[in-house]
């Protein structure tokens, strides 16, 4: 799945790296704990988190993250943004739940991370 | 390549700060052109070590060592010590406070997960004193 087409999915704002919208996705991951994201092996992935401090955005970078979706429209402030711009990582809000987000991507086949 | 070594202070009052060094330890890894698998099992550890750090120790210091064959971490802080390191290893036990698991951690995950991703693991600690971690993780 391309990083455009969970835009459209999710109805989702762009908030940066709208350059990248091209990339492909393989695998979803919906968490607010960074602990069970760093537990699971995601290539390529999405993260989908209602969590929204620097620590999202570190993760997916230790991840390889391509992309993060902040669900029930949480806005992340300006360092965050910095610093998904510096690591080339999309950011995206949308007003959709957590449950719903998933789901939503999930009935378009995109499918969770394999357990290492 | 001969030896390359990093050494990061972190500070431990920062939580926005916290994995700065990892992203670091990241970037030299990949410049110097590591596996991207190793690099992630890497920076994956060291970021949940580096993490600790911070929201259990007050901080502390790492030091890196990267040759060909192996990428070594020494992360030292003079924290409260670990009471049973046997213990703190099981997925899902915690000491975090609340407002460490509103940020996004103390799921009881972090020791499990430095373990799965290292080759070699190894915990010093004394209560009342401090905790140093040992970490290798082989390229071959």
């Amino acid at each position: 799945m391309k990083v455009y087409e969970i835009k459209e999915i999710l109805d989702a704002e762009v908030i940066c790296g709208e350059e990248f919208m091209d990339r492909d996705v393989y695998t979803a991951c919906g968490s607010d704990m960074m602990s069970d994201v760093l537990a699971y092996v995601k290539e390529q992935a999405v993260l989908l988190s209602g969590l929204v401090n620097p620590q999202v955005v570190r993760t997916a970078e230790m991840m390889d993250m391509q992309c993060i979706v902040f669900v029930r429209g949480k806005q992340p402030d300006q360092g965050i943004v910095d610093l998904a711009k510096d690591r080339d990582i999309v950011l995206m809000t949308t007003k959709q739940p957590m449950f719903a987000s998933c789901g939503m991507l999930y009935e378009k086949g995109l499918r969770g991370g394999a357990m290492k | 390549m001969s030896n390359f070594k990093l050494h990061f202070t972190v500070p431990g009052d920062d939580f926005t700060r916290a994995g700065e060094a990892s992203g670091s330890v990241k970037k030299t890894l990949k410049d110097l052109g590591f596996n991207p698998e190793i690099v992630r099992k890497v920076v994956i550890a060291l970021y949940e070590a580096e993490i600790n750090l911070v929201i259990h120790a007050g901080g502390g210091e790492i030091d890196v060592e990267i040759s060909p064959e192996c990428i070594s971490m020494v992360l030292t802080d003079e924290g409260p010590g670990i009471p049973d390191v046997a213990l703190a290893m099981k997925e899902g036990y915690s000491t975090a406070p609340d407002n460490v698991r509103s940020l996004g951690f103390g799921a009881g995950m972090g020791l499990p997960n430095i373990k799965k991703y290292t080759d070699e693991m190894k915990i010093d600690s004394t209560v009342g004193v401090g905790t140093t971690m040992y970490l290798k993780v082989y390229t071959a």
